[in-house]
């Protein structure tokens, strides 16, 4: 393998831009900005030397320094090296960096600029040291690190209360997940005794019963982290709240990258799972996708809705994992990334253009006072609905192939429900936002955003529309399916689905259309949101999130509190009333009448000097 | 009558007794410190009477020590008192409690 020391770079760099600006250019705005971008596009940069040199399965495929041994356990910190890991690397770097030059722009007025991008470079690191990890445990320091740094993002704006609200809710309910993961983790460690992932995969390719009966809840548990970080049901509260964080920080974390992060997970240890598992993880990804998708139909919010149509997506993802169609959630997870990080940076956009106005009822007719806005968005739009040949189409039929091909009719109805759902509430913000009326005062004075901010869309929505025929899909094919493809041109490549399954393409096709002229119909020219009045009922239940909030608030929240006011109780009346409280008295009563033998009088002294001699010659001779 | 080590004995502790009352009930530092040179003194007498008795120089030897120490110490000691007294204006042990709290 040639380059060897190339990733370790990638990896670190970013660490090192951290370190470097937290320690020495906080003062410094546009030193500590260079320093943080300049260490992910120089990572991008080493990204793609390395894989031009070594091609996309370089011959070693791990690159390990021994850690830590104890008793049995060994842990390696080691860089995995294959097709996921470097198309990750890619994703992560490529988006990133697209992303950390757009928030150049974004935060120029920030008090805590150069803070934020000490972050930005803190949570680069930890993303990476995901992609690349090789065991369980350096998998999961890293997935505590980014959970860490996505805390700290989402709180930027600390002195605002929602915001470490916000940041308080996404890592609690992030800790619930990782608490499964952790148990998930020891034991597959206990059972097949070693936490590398290669090694594990030998030993189950060997007896694929080695993990015996506990199987089944050893992959659910591994499969509980993903729930928390790719922000599932029922622990998918988290990720619209954290809406609170900066645009650029929503557009990076929350939707291109960290919250993908579960997914890749359940790619790269797919080995661990069975199909009992494999079933219950499809249905979550499914009811997630359909949940998500209503309840985004019905936000105001112009970030909410994006932020639910990314929990509507991972659970697209998550359910193709779960339908054993790896390639088509890795091909999802990569094309998302590109229109997703593309819809929330066009979203910033016009939040910075609206002096950070974030209703949606409050834009309007942005479409001539903003054009390159206007256009990246609709092709963001466009991608995430799946309009042939958009990347999403590629990405959203191969999912719903992979359905089909299980023969699971009732996820194929609900994937192409939801892709409907997915082009109405897209277009229904689409149009709402950018034609008919100017619905505020301030609407009718934005203006399009700086070239540091354009530019990143515009290379963003290059991908979006070319991301479904790049070959993605077969680099990720080869390495989980084995085979090769063969090479097919790129005419061919754009019809490939329509020759596969016509009706699956067909049908995706089909409800996008319907999808569309719903919201067309509906909101070209709408004032305020005519749903409700159709709806009733369920456009209140959608608006209010299904109410999934105040459940939790009344159930799991109630316990907690309850719980804590009986610790609250034991610790102040029974540690510290009878336990501390007996010893501090006790000693201080003491210490009293010990103080009354100190009269300061010398004779006293002595006397009693002479008593202690006597007592003690009393005791020797007696 | 004859005189025995029993005797000498108790001299000493008379002496060492009589020493002891001073420095417990007498006021004046001067005076204290008087009794504690009479109970060195009547530890000397004891170790020489141990040493007549049993016909060992150990004890005289030991004697001169003492001597030497209680010479050494009394320059000390008075030095000490003088010092206070010019500080204090007074030579009296209830006066000197500042070791209290």
């Amino acid at each position: 393998m040639k380059y060897e020391i190339l990733p370790w770079l990638i990896l670190f760099l970013p660490l090192a831009a951290a370190g470097c600006i937290t320690l020495f250019t906080l003062r410094y705005r546009t030193v500590s900005a260079l320093l943080s971008i300049g260490a992910i596009v120089t990572g991008f940069v080493l990204s793609v030397i390395f894989i031009n040199a070594n091609g996309w399965q370089p011959s070693t495929g791990e690159s390990i320094a021994n850690w830590l041994t104890i008793g049995g356990l060994q842990v390696d910190f080691g860089l995995k090296l294959d097709a996921l890991s470097l198309m990750m690397l890619l994703v992560v770097t490529g988006v990133g960096g697209a992303i950390h030059i757009y928030s150049f722009g974004y935060m120029h007025d920030d008090r805590g600029f150069s803070r934020y991008f000490a972050c930005l470079s803190l949570f680069t690191f930890s993303m990476l040291g995901i992609v690349l990890a090789n065991n369980f445990i350096q998998l999961f320091i890293s997935w505590e690190l980014v959970g860490v740094s996505s805390y700290l993002l989402i709180g930027h704006w600390f002195e605002r209360p929602s915001a470490g609200d916000a940041a308080k809710k996404a890592f609690i309910t992030n800790r619930l997940g990782d608490f499964g993961f952790l148990l998930g983790i020891l034991m597959v460690w206990g059972i097949l005794g070693s936490l590398n992932f290669s090694v594990l995969q030998g030993l189950l390719l060997q007896n694929s019963s080695a993990l015996g009966t506990m199987a089944t809840i050893a992959g659910l548990l591994v499969f509980c982290g993903a729930v928390g970080k790719s922000a599932q049901f029922p622990l998918h509260v988290w990720l619209p709240d954290a809406m609170e964080g900066p645009t650029p920080v929503s557009a990076l974390i929350h939707a291109a990258t960290m919250v993908a992060a579960g997914v890749y997970m359940l790619c790269r240890i797919f080995f661990v799972l069975n199909p009992e598992a494999l079933h219950v993880i499809a249905y979550i990804g499914g009811f997630t996708a359909l949940l998500a998708a209503l309840i985004a139909v019905q936000q105001d919010d112009i970030k909410r809705i994006i932020a639910y149509s990314t929990l509507s997506q991972l659970g697209y993802m998550v359910m193709a994992v779960g339908l054993s169609g790896q390639t088509a959630a890795m091909f999802h997870l990569t094309t998302h990334a590109f229109f997703k990080a593309l819809l929330f940076l066009s979203a910033g956009s016009v939040i910075m253009a609206l002096h950070h106005e974030q209703n949606i009822w409050k834009m309007g007719d942005l479409r001539k006072k903003m054009p390159i806005t206007f256009w990246t968005f609709l092709l963001g739009a466009l991608a995430l609905s799946g309009v042939w040949p958009l990347s999403g189409f590629f990405s959203k039929d191969s999912i719903l192939a992979q359905a089909l091909e299980q023969h699971n009719y009732l996820l194929f109805a609900d994937g192409v429900f939801v892709a409907g759902l997915t082009t109405f509430y897209i277009f229904r913000l689409f149009f709402v936002v950018f034609f008919g009326k100017e619905k505020s005062e301030i609407a009718s004075h934005a203006h399009e955003s700086p070239a540091v901010m354009t530019w990143p869309l515009i290379v963003l929505a290059v991908f979006s529309v070319i991301g479904g025929v790049i070959g993605i899909q077969g680099i990720y094919h080869r390495l989980f399916v084995g085979e090769a493809e063969q090479a097919i041109g790129f005419g061919q490549m754009l019809f490939e689905p329509f020759a596969q399954a016509p009706l699956t393409a067909s049908l995706g096709i089909l409800a996008v259309i319907i999808g569309f002229f719903a919201a067309f119909t509906l909101y070209a020219k709408a004032d305020q949101d005519p749903l409700p009045a159709k709806l009733g009922g369920l456009a209140t239940a959608m608006k209010n999130r299904f109410y999934f909030d105040e459940l939790y608030e009344a159930t799991v929240i109630r316990l907690h509190d309850f719980i804590a006011a009986v610790m609250d109780w034991i610790d102040r009346w029974l540690v510290e009333g009878l336990g501390i409280g007996l010893v501090r008295g006790g000693t201080d009563l003491t210490g009293r009448a010990l103080r009354l033998v100190q009269t300061g009088n010398l004779q006293t002294y002595a006397f009693l000097f002479v008593l202690g001699v006597a007592v003690v010659m009393w005791l020797v001779l007696k | 009558m004859h005189v025995g080590l029993e005797h000498y004995l108790t001299v000493s502790f008379l002496l060492f007794a009589l020493g002891l009352l001073g420095v417990i009930m007498r006021r004046n530092l001067l005076v204290i410190y008087m009794s504690l040179e009479l109970m060195l003194n009547a530890a000397n007498l004891a170790l020489v009477s141990f040493s007549r008795f049993n016909d060992k120089l150990d004890g005289q030897v030991l004697v001169f020590f003492i001597i030497t120490v209680a010479a050494a110490e009394v320059a000390v000691g008075l030095a000490l008192i003088v010092a206070l007294y010019r500080k204090r204006q007074s030579a009296h042990v209830e006066d000197l409690t500042t070791m209290k709290l």
